[in-house]
């Protein structure tokens, strides 16, 4: 394994029926780091992602997981990578505890094997208290970081999350982001989709923007803020907007309007700024760009579904 | 999926043993109103027209009525256990609580899932026709103790109606879906396969249906072997059942394929 990428997926594509719904991607992932997969609803992630674990034969291209073909060898891959999978799957019918063995025991573990790690993993979920708790009691955020434990109970050397944060609130949001980046530390690879991207830019080292099948951009997020977008952003919103916005575009090099705000992008916006100073019926946001705006400039504004 | 990769036969290996814990475990905490409601039905239905109706009919084919229609209740039994749990609790766990694809994200394969869901079928309705089989003998309507001998048979019954089952899941929209198998396929069976009366008194075009069922297959062993004989014919019987078993097997494995892996 040194040296040799952990993920690595080349020319995939994928058809469903008449959809091309994967049009060519390449990933490479070495061990140990935190790979995200960013784009809107529909772009093809998690279909690439059911690629990646041989759960889905790909209509062209190659796949090597953990050393192993995909999907070819897919089972050998799966016994050393963990799934955060974007729908809760627990099951429903045992207490924390029964989940993890179940679980456990598809990996061939032995139940003694599995028990052995459960303190840890509930520590680690901070169900610690939870052991013998129903999974109905319990709270989204609880069964998340479950779900997370789960992944964790084969100790894995790779795991794929697909959104491991929808629908949590902020505080276990940033409980499940400090977790993900202690597996980074222990030197886990991590594949994860999201569109959330502060969590992308918290927790990933090198992103990949896609957008209908294919990937468009990638790179860390500083590095795609900076060869992307200009530096600083100006939200501007309010009466007299339209007025305004004609004068701005003369201001900045560029500007942008979505619905009933405007956007300007520029490395200096002190123009724009002194010219917001007298308009007090104009309501604005100064802010450093962020991967939220070179991932709406490349994949645009309007709904996916 | 490719078609030669869909339509090759089942993978089996021994990975589909924690599938069938899974769902033991998950019975054993609800393991006596399961077991009470799989005799239930059965036990009234037989109960109620063995005394009530054999009170009318006497006897059939030599026997009490109650004790023909024992040996059709052992089978028929066996076949609704077996495809309430290929019907509604596969569907549960493979639709509803996504409980399949949470296992294929370990590994196995849904090659594995099919299999370990099949033999949890056949297993609970091997408990089911034993169950029934039990009350029958400590009621006296077993005089042989050839009757053991329809163990293996039950759990046969129970691994072509558990396939059948499955291949009908991996087709299902919702629950409402199994009302067309239950009420256009297996009611009639129940009533053609020689459970309540013998199929040689119907007209032979309808003879010719029955002897294509699997029930059929099965109440024609079950029956003579409680009291002690083997059915004629044994070895037809035995392979048109495991016909049954192994080719709607190998369709739930295909069309569960075409469900689940795109």
């Amino acid at each position: 394994m040194n040296g040799a990428p952990a993920l690595s997926a080349r020319g995939l594509r994928k058809s469903f029926g008449e959809t091309e719904v994967v049009r060519g991607v390449d990933i490479e992932v070495p061990p140990g780091e935190c790979f995200g997969l960013l784009g809107p609803n529909g772009a093809g992630k998690t279909t690439t992602l059911k690629l990646c674990l041989g759960l889905s034969d790909p209509d062209a291209g190659t796949i090597e997981l953990l050393g192993e073909p995909v999907p070819r060898r897919a089972r050998e891959a799966r016994r050393h990578v963990g799934v955060v999978p974007q729908f809760d799957n627990l099951d429903p019918d045992f207490t924390v505890t029964e989940n993890l063995v179940v679980y456990g025991r598809y990996f061939g573990m032995q139940v003694r094997e599995i028990e052995a790690r459960i303190p840890q993993l509930l520590e680690f979920a901070g169900l610690a208290g939870r052991a013998q708790a129903k999974i109905q009691t319990l709270s989204g955020g609880m069964r998340r970081r479950l779900t997370l434990a789960r992944a964790l109970v084969n100790d894995p050397k790779l795991i794929f999350m697909d959104e491991p944060t929808t629908g949590l609130d902020p505080q276990a949001r940033h409980l499940i982001w400090e977790h993900l980046r202690h597996l980074t530390l222990e030197g886990r690879t991590l594949v994860l989709t999201t569109h959330f991207m502060e969590e992308a830019e918290r927790l990933c080292r090198r992103v990949a923007i896609m957008d209908h099948g294919r990937i468009i951009a990638e790179g860390s997020p500083r590095q795609l803020v900076a060869r992307h977008i200009e530096s600083q952003v100006v939200e501007v919103h309010g009466q007299g907007i339209e007025a305004w916005m004609a004068r701005a575009a003369s201001l900045v090099p560029r500007v942008e309007r979505a619905g009933e705000t405007v956007f300007c992008y520029a490395s200096d916006v002190k123009p724009v700024l002194e010219s917001l100073a007298g308009q007090s019926e104009l309501v604005y946001l100064h802010r450093p760009a962020s991967l939220e705006d070179v991932f709406l400039k490349l994949t645009g504004r309007d709904l996916r579904d | 999926m490719n078609l030669a990769r869909r339509y090759a036969p089942p993978a089996l290996s021994a990975r589909f043993w924690p599938v069938w814990q899974r769902n033991f475990l998950v019975w054993k905490k609800l393991a006596l109103p399961s077991i009470l409601g799989n005799l239930a039905d059965p036990l009234i239905l037989l109960f109620g027209l063995g005394y009530g109706l054999g009170a009318v009919i006497g006897e059939l084919e030599g026997t009490s009525y109650f004790a023909y229609l024992a040996g059709g209740f052992v089978a028929s039994a066996t076949m609704y256990a077996a495809t309430f749990e290929s019907l509604f609790s596969a569907f549960s766990r493979m639709h509803v609580q996504r409980t399949w694809e949470a296992i294929v994200n370990a590994p196995l394969t849904l090659d594995d899932v099919v299999t370990g869901e099949w033999a949890w079928c056949a297993s609970k309705a091997l408990a089911a026709g034993v169950a029934v089989l039990i009350v029958v003998a400590l009621f006296g309507y077993v005089s042989s103790a050839l009757a053991l001998a329809a163990i293996p048979v039950v759990l046969l019954i129970g691994l072509a109606f558990g396939a059948l089952g499955l291949s009908i899941n991996a087709l299902a929209s919702s629950y409402d879906y199994f009302s067309y198998y239950l009420t256009l396929a297996l009611t009639p069976m129940m009533i053609l396969s020689g459970v309540f009366f013998p199929v040689e008194r119907l007209p032979e075009a309808i003879q010719a249906i029955a002897v294509v069922l699997p029930l059929y297959h099965g109440v024609a062993i079950v029956r003579p072997m409680l009291s002690g004989a083997l059915a004629p014919g044994l070895l037809v019987h035995l392979a048109v059942l495991a016909a049954y078993a192994i080719v709607a097997f190998y369709v739930a494995v295909v069309l569960t394929r075409r469900r689940l892996l795109k």
